[in-house]
């Protein structure tokens, strides 16, 4: 135990920084997964048929493939058509892009679950398309699809440990980076399984879980 | 497209034709292990005895919150440290197996959860052992409203096999940088890659939602 301790401490450096590079890829991945999903979702309902045909190859490839094939792709092989992100930017991106096209899925489902009578009184009372999505259809989408949103955030947090592979130093990379200074194996990447599981089980989703609470309590359902 | 080569493109199409199989062979080994550790996680909650239920649960919440990439590099690193010299195949498989049995267990509990307490009271009516309720008449019953869940898992599993390339299993993902490193290109392999897991989990996709909705047809859950 306390050659334990000391290894903790002799790394903290290391796992702290790690840790922190995890948390900013999650909460970024997060970010450009919430908005591709509710981009490619809504334009899956459009009328538009071009639109819908976008959003629709966007879903298929992303959720067709592999993330880590993904990554490498958009980190070795865009950069020779032209377009360079710098790794940590790839690694979000990637990540966010991967689980935006689930995500996508879980929205055209929630708007599409939205009783239809909400939808004829809007327009009942001469609501335009966009304010009727807006203040009637996505609040009460939002309330269905949360839970399902809980479990993609966790899927988002272990996504991003393969940042990793193209040397983003998240945890993943630093738990890597120790065990191969020490051998210390167990340690090194036990370690760094706790933190991860720390985070989805006390932080993400008892988040998520007042998120859906206070979601019900504005629509009046709790 | 930017410098595409056909040439280059046809010379390493069949070894990534190979790669594909082992691939498959990769995603069908552990799902084989992630069937029966699933159904192993899911009846040990179901014991009486609950300090077991709590552990089994709690491990399986453990399994799932956590990267598998990471519980790939652990089985792999931390085996040989424990006496357990594992191959890349066994520990991949291991891992990936341990994984979705994880996720499989929670499909297995819902389908179990799912069948009406009066089958139960019938089968013991009948002096039926708990063995032989489980395996006749409960996991019959469970099974096909779980079909949709466990095909799902199929077609994750293979989509996370690319994740066994990182201690050497030597799949697809790993032949694509073998071969990358060996010709400075990427372009071509990367690619490659990609368009084979399309070609792969599109239909199988695509199977598996009709395999689903002909299951519900047959017991009757819709038209």
């Amino acid at each position: 135990m306390s050659s334990y301790l000391e290894f903790l401490s002799r790394h903290a450096d290391q796992l702290v920084n790690g840790t922190a590079i995890t948390l900013a890829q999650f909460v970024l991945s997060a970010l450009v997964a919430i908005t591709l999903a509710v981009i490619a979702g809504l334009l899956t309902l459009a009328p538009s048929r071009p639109l819908k045909a976008v959003a629709t190859v966007y879903i298929e490839i992303f959720r067709g493939t592999s993330l880590l094939v993904q990554l490498y792709w958009i980190y070795f092989v865009l950069p020779l058509m032209g377009l360079e992100l710098p790794k940590f930017v790839a690694g979000f991106v990637t990540v966010g892009a991967c689980f935006g096209a689930y995500g996508a899925e879980l929205v055209r489902g929630a708007v599409l679950s939205v009783p239809k009578g909400q939808w004829e009184a809007a327009l009942a009372l001469n609501m335009s398309p966009a304010k009727r999505m807006r203040r009637i259809i996505l609040p009460q989408a939002l309330a269905i699809m949360l839970p399902p949103w809980g479990n993609m955030m966790v899927e988002i947090l272990k996504g991003t440990a393969l940042v990793a592979l193209i040397s983003v130093a998240d945890l993943m990379f630093m738990s890597r980076q120790i065990n191969g200074t020490t051998y210390q194996s167990a340690q090194a990447f036990g370690t760094a399984l706790i933190i991860y599981y720390v985070f989805a089980r006390f932080l993400v989703t008892p988040l998520m879980r007042w998120l859906e609470r206070a979601m019900a309590r504005r629509l009046g359902r709790a | 497209m930017f410098d595409w080569q056909w040439d280059f493109t046809w010379s390493i199409l069949p070894r990534l034709i190979e790669a594909t199989g082992k691939t498959l062979l990769a995603a069908g080994g552990g799902y084989l292990v992630a069937l029966v550790l699933g159904l192993i996680l899911a009846l040990a909650q179901r014991t009486p005895w609950k300090p077991l239920t709590l552990v089994v649960r709690e491990l399986v919440e453990f399994i799932r919150s956590t990267p598998l990439l990471l519980q790939v590099f652990f089985i792999y690193y931390v085996g040989p440290q424990i006496g357990l010299r594992l191959s890349p195949w066994t520990a991949g498989l291991t891992a990936i197996g341990l994984h979705y049995a994880a996720y499989l267990s929670e499909v297995y509990r819902g389908g179990i959860e799912s069948i009406g307490k009066g089958q139960w009271e019938a089968a013991r009516a009948i002096n039926m052992s708990t063995a032989a309720t489980y395996r006749r008449i409960i996991i019959p019953q469970a099974l096909p409203p779980s079909i949709a869940g466990m095909g799902n898992y199929l077609v994750g599993i293979f989509k996370d096999t690319p994740m066994l390339s990182v201690i050497g299993v030597g799949e697809l993902m790993h032949t694509a940088n073998t071969i990358g490193a060996e010709n400075y290109r990427y372009l071509e392999p990367y690619t490659l890659v990609g368009l084979i897991f399309l070609a792969i989990s599109l239909p199988a996709a695509w199977l598996v939602r009709r395999f689903e909705a002909a299951t519900r047809r047959r017991l009757g859950l819709s038209k």
